[in-house]
C-alpha cells in the first residue's frame, strides 16, 4: 500500500510524455517539474500556496505544484505550461496575453495561462465576473488585472474559434 | 520540509492502521493546509499517511432527508454538484467560495472538518445544519465535534469518514472574504430546520465555529434580514487580528446573517 522505508518510483505523463522517477516522500511537485524534469516554465512564486505562479494542471484541472506532493502525482497526465506551445508556437490563450499585454514582469504569467486554460475548459464563454473570480488563485503584483482578464476573455473566444 | 515516511493505502482500514503502527502520523488529504504547515516545520510528523487513494472515502449521497458527503470529496466537486445544489443550495454556495479554483481541486470536506481552522467555511456548515460526523469509531453529533481553535474532539487516529448534512427548509450562507487568502473574515450560516432556526458563524470567534444566540433568538421570531434590524452581538469573545478587530467582525456577523437569510429566502 505505499512506500515505507523506501524512495517512492513514481510513473506519470508529462505533457503527452511517459516519465519515471524517484522521490522522495517530501518531495514537492514543482520540485520535481522544475529540478528534476528541468521544465523551468513552471514558476515557485510565494511557495504558500497563494500565489499560484506554480499552477500546472492534473488530469486537466488546475492545481497549485508547489501544494502536492509529486508522488501523489503517481499515474496522473499532468501539463505543464510547456506543453502548451509544443512545436514553439504559442497558443490561442498565449497569443491573447501577448495582443492585450496582459503581462508585466511574466512572473506570474505562466501560472495566469494555466489558470485560464481550464477556466476555458470548464466555462468557454466567461463573462468578466466568472473570469475575474477564476483568477481569485493567481496573484499579479504588477498589471492590476484589467490587461489579463481582457486577455483570458479573447483568448476564449479565440479557443471557441 | 523535515523527511517522513509516506504511505499511500487503498482502504480506510489500512489508512488507520498505518497510522496506529506510526510513531507520530498525521493524515493528509487535500493537503492545502497540511503541506504549508509541513513546509514550515510547524507539524514534523514522522509519518503521513495519504488519504488520497482510498476510494471508499470519496462521494455524495442524496436520500429524500439527508445529505451525505464523503470525507474525501473535493470542495470542486461538492461546488458543481446538481444534487447537492437541488436539496442544500447553500453547501454548494458555500464549497463553490472556499479559497480559490485550485485549493477547490485538491481540498476536502474531511480534511477542512479535522483541521478546525477558525476561519474555514466547511465548520458552519456543519453546526449550522446539526450535522453528524461519522468517523471509522462512532457518529459525533456537529454540537459535540468542535472543541476549540483548531482542535475538535477525534480521538488520535480516528478518521472522518463522511458527515450527514439533514436537508432543512431554507438555508443561506455568506461570508466576507479575507480579499488575499478568501478565508472568513467573517462567514455565517443561517438554517431554519424542522428542530429550529440554527446560525453558525465562523471566523471571528477566538474558540473558533460558535451559535450567536442573538442572531439565532431573532431569527427564530421571524426568519427574514429585517429581523435582525438592531440586533447586536458582543465582541467579547472575537477575535482581535491584523486583519479586523473584535468589534468589526461583531458588526459583520449581522451584516452577513443578513445576506445569508436573504439568500436562504430566495432574496438575493
Amino acid at each position: 500500500m505505499g512506500f515505507e522505508g523506501a524512495m517512492p518510483e513514481i510513473s506519470l505523463s508529462i505533457n503527452g510524455a511517459p516519465v519515471t522517477g524517484t522521490v522522495e516522500g517530501r518531495t514537492l511537485l514543482v520540485e520535481f517539474i522544475r529540478e528534476t524534469m528541468k521544465l523551468t516554465g513552471t514558476h515557485t512564486g510565494c511557495d504558500t500556496s497563494q500565489c499560484g505562479a506554480c499552477t500546472v494542471h492534473l488530469d486537466g484541472k488546475a492545481v497549485k505544484s508547489c501544494t502536492m506532493l509529486a508522488v501523489q502525482a503517481d499515474g496522473a497526465e499532468v501539463t505543464t505550461i510547456e506543453g502548451l506551445a509544443p512545436e514553439g508556437e504559442m497558443n490561442p490563450m498565449q497569443q491573447a496575453f501577448n495582443d492585450h499585454h496582459g503581462l508585466q514582469c511574466g512572473f506570474c504569467t505562466p501560472g495566469m495561462v494555466m489558470r485560464a486554460m481550464a477556466l476555458v475548459a470548464d466555462n468557454p464563454d466567461p463573462t468578466e465576473a466568472e473570469v475575474r473570480h477564476g483568477l481569485e488563485g493567481n496573484i499579479c503584483r504588477c498589471t492590476g488585472y484589467q490587461n489579463i482578464v481582457a486577455a483570458v476573455l479573447d483568448g476564449a473566444k479565440a479557443l471557441r474559434g | 520540509m523535515e523527511e517522513f515516511t509516506y504511505t499511500r493505502p487503498a482502504t480506510a482500514d489500512d489508512a488507520t492502521g498505518a497510522h496506529s503502527a506510526a510513531e507520530d502520523a498525521m493524515y493528509m488529504a487535500g493537503g492545502q493546509t497540511l503541506i504549508p504547515v509541513l513546509k514550515q516545520g510547524l507539524a514534523m510528523p514522522t509519518d503521513v499517511v495519504d488519504l488520497n487513494r482510498v476510494g471508499d472515502l470519496a462521494g455524495i449521497q442524496v436520500t429524500g432527508d439527508a445529505v451525505t458527503i464523503g470525507a474525501m470529496t473535493r470542495h470542486a466537486v461538492v461546488a458543481a454538484s446538481a444534487e447537492v445544489k437541488g436539496a442544500i443550495p447553500a453547501l454548494t454556495v458555500l464549497a463553490g467560495g472556499i479559497g480559490d479554483a485550485q485549493v477547490r481541486n485538491r481540498g476536502t470536506m474531511g480534511g477542512s472538518l479535522a483541521n478546525n481552522d477558525p476561519s474555514a467555511d466547511y465548520p458552519s456548515a456543519v453546526l449550522g445544519l446539526g450535522a453528524t460526523v461519522t468517523t471509522n469509531q462512532r457518529e459525533i453529533p456537529a454540537d459535540e465535534f468542535f472543541d476549540g481553535m483548531f482542535a475538535t474532539n477525534l480521538e488520535d487516529g480516528e478518521l472522518i469518514k463522511s458527515v450527514t448534512y439533514p436537508i432543512p427548509e431554507k438555508a443561506g450562507y455568506a461570508k466576507f472574504p479575507n480579499p488575499a487568502s478568501r478565508y472568513a473574515l467573517v462567514g455565517v450560516f443561517v438554517a431554519k430546520t424542522a428542530g429550529g432556526v440554527r446560525v453558525a458563524v465562523t471566523g471571528a470567534g477566538q474558540d473558533g465555529v460558535f451559535r450567536p444566540a442573538e442572531v439565532e433568538a431573532a431569527l427564530s421570531a421571524d426568519f427574514s434580514a429585517a429581523a435582525l434590524d438592531g440586533v447586536t452581538v458582543p465582541a467579547d469573545d472575537l477575535m482581535t487580528d491584523m486583519h479586523a478587530a473584535a468589534d468589526y467582525r461583531a458588526h459583520l456577523i449581522v451584516v452577513m446573517a443578513k445576506r445569508a437569510v436573504n439568500q436562504a429566502n430566495g432574496q438575493g
